[in-house]
C-alpha cells in the first residue's frame, strides 16, 4: 500500500530524515518508535504533504501513485488521514461542518454520492457514541476549548468518519488517561481489515499493549535502525533508545 | 417564517463572463439631467418630483452650505482616491415612464427584466414571498411590492418621492432630524440633490408583518446615486429592514452618497441589515463604486432599540459609519459588521455610539477581512455623555489577514464623560494560519474551500444576526468575493 524509498528530507537546510525505507502492506499495522527529535512526526507530515519540508531525495508511493506530486487535499482524498499530534482550532467552524465538507469531498472522489444531511447526521451520531465523545462538545467549533484528551478523541472520530485506507497516527496516545487510551485503541483495532492500514508513531510502548502491530520500526536520528515484530517494542521498553543510538554510531 | 429568495447569484447571460455577476447594463431610455451641480439642477430635481416649497428650501440651504465647503472632502479616513470632479456627474438619471403608474403592468418590461436578472422579481405573480421590496433604479423607485398588505397593517412603505407627496408632514418632521443637512460633506451634497429612496413608517404598537427590503441598482453611466431613506418606528412598534445593492461594471468610478435616517420612539425597535455588493472595480483597481454613505439612527424613545448589521463586500471604497444616538433612557444600540476587501478595495468603516440617556447599552462587533492588496480600517467612536448614567458598551474588533500585501487597521475612539460608565474593548488580528489550512486540507477539503470555511467561521457571529435567507446570501457573497484571493 505504502512504499517509502530512501526518503531524505530537510527543514530549513537541516537534514531530518536521512534515507528512510518503509513498506506498509494492506491490512497491516506498523508502529514507528523513537526518541524525541528522531524524525517521527516529520515522517507523517511528509507523507501527508505538509508544507515546509524539502524532500531532497527518495520517493513515497501510495497504491502506485507518486504522493509527492499531490497536494495535501488530493492525498487526503486518495485515502490518507493524519491524526495530528497537536490539532489546531478553527474558530467559528463547526465540527459537523468540517466533517460534512470533508466526507463529501472524499466520497465524491471515490465516486460515491454525497450523504444527505439526514444520513450524515445518523452516521455522525453513531460514531460520536462509539468513540465516547461528549455530543455537546461536537456543537462547538473545531477543537475550540477542547482538552488535550478531547482533541485526540476528536481526531479519532474524524478518522472513523472518513474511513481512510491509510491512517497516520502522530502520537495519538500521548497525554491520554488509561480509559481514553483503551477507547482509542479499540477504535484503531476496529479499523483492521484487509484493505485498511495504520502507521502509528509513538514514544511509548504503552499503546502497544492494546494495539497489536504487525511490525515495529525504530527510528533514530532520521534513520530506521531496526525493524522487527512486536517483541522489539518490549525490548525498547526495557533498554531504552540508547542502545540503538550506540548501534547507529558503531555502524 | 419568511422565505425570501434574495439577491441572485447566478445569471444565465453568457456575456457575464466575470467574477462580478451583476455587471450587466440595461438598455433603457433614461431621463438624464445635464452633468454638474448648481442651483438650477437642485431646482430641476425638486421640480421633477413636484416637491413642496419647504423641501426645495431645505435642498437649497444644503446646496449653499455645500458650496461653502467645496473642495473640502473629508480627509481623515484611511482611504486614497483622486479628487472627485463633482461637475462631471449626472445628478439626475431616471428611467422614462408614465408619471403615475396604476399597476406594475405599466412598468417598462426592460426594467422588470433587469430586476429579474438580479433575482429580485417585482411582478405581482413572481414577487418574493414574505418580503416587500422597493426597487430603485438609478434615481427612481420603479416598484414597491406588497404595498396593499402593508397598508392593511397600517405600515407605510413607499418611495421617498411618494412619501413627499402623500405624507409631507411626516417627512417634514423627521427628514434631517437625525442627519442634519450640515452634517458632513457627502450628507450635505445628498441633502441638496437626493433623488429617491425608501420611506417607512410603522404606527404605534404595530409589528411590521414582513421584512421590508430596498434594492438599489445603479445603471446609467457617469451618474451618481444619492438616495435618502427614512424609517420611523412609532411607539411600541418594530420593523426589520433589508438593503441590497449592485451596479454594472464601468471603467469609470461611480459615486454613491446616500443618507439613511432611523428614528425609534418609546419601546420601538428597528433592525437594519445591509448586503453591500456594489461593483468593486477590476483586479487592477480600475472602476468601482465610491460608497460614501451616512447612516444614523436615533433611539429617541425610552427602551427603544436600533440594530445595524452590515456585510460589506463590494465597492472600490467604502466610507460609512452606521451610528446610533442613544437618547432615550434604557435604549440599546448595536452594530454588527463584516467588511471584506480584496484586490485594490479600500474600506474605512465602523460606527459611533453616542450615549445620552440613562442605562443605555451599546454593542459593537466588527470583523474585518483583508485579502489581495486591500486596505481595511475599523474606525469607531463610543461617547458617554455626562447625562448617561450607568451606560455600558462592549466592543470587539477582529481582523483577519489573507496573504501579505493587505492591511488591517483599528482606530477606536473612546470618550467617557460619566464615571459610572462600564466599557469593554477587545481586539484581535490574526492570519489564516498555514497550520489551519493544512489541517482542513488534510481532511480532503480543497484549498479554496478551506479558506472560505475558515473565513466564514470568523464571520459566524455576525451572520447569525441576519435574517436566515440573507445570511445564506451573505455567505455566498463572501465566497464570490474571496475568489482569487488564494494562491
Amino acid at each position: 500500500m505504502l512504499d517509502i524509498r530512501d526518503l531524505q528530507v530537510e527543514v530549513s537546510g537541516e537534514r531530518i530524515l536521512k534515507g528512510v525505507n518503509l513498506t506498509v502492506n494492506a491490512g497491516e499495522i506498523h508502529a514507528v518508535m523513537g526518541p524525541n527529535g528522531s524524525g517521527k512526526s516529520t515522517l507523517t507530515h511528509v507523507i501527508a504533504g505538509k508544507p515546509g519540508y524539502d524532500v531532497v531525495q527518495g520517493e513515497v508511493v501510495f497504491e502506485g501513485i507518486d504522493l509527492l506530486e499531490l497536494s495535501p487535499d488530493q492525498r487526503a482524498r486518495e485515502g490518507i488521514f493524519l491524526a495530528f499530534q497537536y490539532p489546531v482550532e478553527l474558530p467559528g467552524v463547526r465540527n459537523r461542518q468540517l466533517l460534512k465538507s470533508a466526507l463529501d469531498a472524499v466520497r465524491l472522489h471515490r465516486g460515491q454520492e454525497e450523504l444527505s444531511a439526514r444520513e450524515f447526521d445518523k452516521l455522525f451520531k453513531t460514531k460520536v457514541k462509539e468513540i465516547g465523545m461528549d455530543a455537546e462538545l461536537m456543537k462547538r467549533s473545531v477543537n475550540e476549548g477542547f482538552s488535550g484528551g478531547e482533541k485526540k478523541r476528536s481526531e479519532i472520530l474524524q478518522l472513523s468518519m472518513l474511513d481512510p485506507k491509510l491512517a497516520l497516527l502522530d502520537e495519538t496516545d500521548s497525554g491520554l488517561d488509561i480509559d481514553a487510551l483503551k477507547s482509542i485503541s479499540e477504535s484503531i483495532n476496529r479499523r483492521v481489515s484487509s484493505d485498511r492500514s495504520t502507521l502509528l508513531v509513538t514514544h511509548y510502548q504503552r499503546i502497544l499493549n492494546y494495539v497489536q502491530p504487525d511490525c515495529v520500526h525504530v527510528l533514530v536520528d532520521g534513520i530506521i535502525v531496526e525493524s522487527g515484530g512486536r517483541e522489539l517494542a518490549s525490548e525498547l521498553e526495557a533498554s531504552g533508545y540508547k542502545s540503538f543510538k550506540d548501534k547507529d554510531i558503531q555502524e | 417564517m419568511t422565505n425570501p429568495k434574495v439577491i441572485s447569484r447566478t445569471s444565465s447571460d453568457k456575456e457575464l463572463n466575470s467574477d462580478y455577476k451583476y455587471g450587466f447594463v440595461t438598455d433603457i431610455e433614461t431621463d438624464l439631467a445635464p452633468k454638474g451641480v448648481n442651483e438650477d439642477i437642485v431646482r430641476l430635481i425638486s421640480a421633477k418630483k413636484n416637491e413642496p416649497e419647504f423641501l426645495l428650501e431645505w435642498r437649497l440651504k444644503a446646496y449653499r452650505h455645500w458650496l461653502k465647503q467645496a473642495g473640502k472632502d473629508p480627509d481623515w479616513a484611511k482611504i486614497k482616491f483622486p479628487a472627485i470632479d463633482y461637475q462631471d456627474i449626472h445628478y439626475y438619471a431616471s428611467p422614462v415612464q408614465a408619471p403615475q403608474l396604476e399597476s406594475l403592468d405599466e412598468v417598462d418590461p426592460e426594467l422588470i427584466e433587469a430586476f429579474n436578472k438580479l433575482g429580485i422579481p417585482i411582478e405581482e405573480q413572481k414577487k418574493m414571498s414574505g418580503v416587500a421590496v422597493d426597487a430603485i433604479f438609478d434615481s427612481s423607485s420603479v416598484a414597491t411590492t406588497y404595498q396593499e398588505s402593508l397598508e392593511k397593517a397600517g405600515v407605510i412603505f413607499c418611495s421617498m418621492s411618494e412619501a413627499v407627496q402623500r405624507y409631507p408632514d411626516l417627512v417634514r418632521k423627521y427628514l434631517g432630524s437625525v442627519v442634519p443637512y450640515s452634517d458632513n460633506y457627502y450628507a450635505t451634497l445628498n441633502s441638496a440633490v437626493f433623488s429617491d429612496g425608501s420611506f417607512v413608517y410603522v404606527p404605534p404598537g404595530v409589528r411590521c408583518p414582513m421584512e421590508l427590503m430596498t434594492y438599489f441598482r445603479i445603471n446609467a453611466e457617469e451618474s451618481g446615486q444619492f438616495e435618502r431613506t427614512l424609517i420611523i418606528a412609532d411607539k411600541g412598534s418594530s420593523v426589520s429592514y433589508l438593503e441590497g445593492c449592485t451596479a454594472p461594471m464601468r471603467k469609470s468610478h461611480q459615486l454613491h452618497a446616500a443618507v439613511v435616517e432611523l428614528v425609534a420612539l418609546d419601546d420601538a425597535e428597528i433592525k437594519y441589515s445591509t448586503l453591500q455588493n456594489w461593483y468593486p472595480g477590476d483586479k487592477n483597481g480600475e472602476g468601482g463604486v465610491y460608497n460614501f454613505v451616512t447612516k444614523r439612527g436615533k433611539a429617541l424613545g425610552n427602551n427603544s432599540k436600533i440594530s445595524w448589521t452590515q456585510v460589506e463586500t463590494g465597492s472600490a471604497i467604502t466610507w460609512k459609519y452606521p451610528s446610533v444616538i442613544l437618547q432615550g433612557d434604557n435604549s440599546v444600540g448595536e452594530f454588527y459588521s463584516v467588511a471584506l476587501v480584496n484586490n485594490h478595495q479600500q474600506a474605512d468603516t465602523g460606527t459611533k455610539m453616542i450615549h445620552i440617556g440613562r442605562n443605555t447599552k451599546s454593542t459593537i462587533v466588527a470583523k474585518g477581512i483583508s485579502a489581495g492588496k486591500g486596505s481595511n480600517t475599523y474606525r469607531g467612536l463610543v461617547q458617554i455623555m455626562p447625562s448617561a448614567q450607568n451606560a455600558t458598551n462592549f466592543t470587539q474588533c477582529d481582523s483577519l489577514l489573507i496573504g501579505d500585501k493587505c492591511g488591517a487597521h483599528t482606530v477606536p475612539y473612546i470618550d467617557v464623560r460619566n464615571q459610572t460608565a462600564r466599557m469593554e474593548h477587545e481586539a484581535s488580528t490574526s492570519k489564516v494560519s498555514d497550520d489551519q489550512l493544512f489541517y482542513s486540507m488534510q481532511r480532503g477539503i480543497s484549498e479554496e474551500e478551506s479558506h472560505y470555511m475558515i473565513v466564514n467561521g470568523f464571520c459566524r457571529g455576525i451572520f447569525q444576526e441576519l435574517p436566515f435567507e440573507f445570511a445564506m446570501e451573505a455567505q455566498q457573497l463572501l465566497r464570490v468575493n474571496l475568489e482569487g484571493a488564494v494562491g
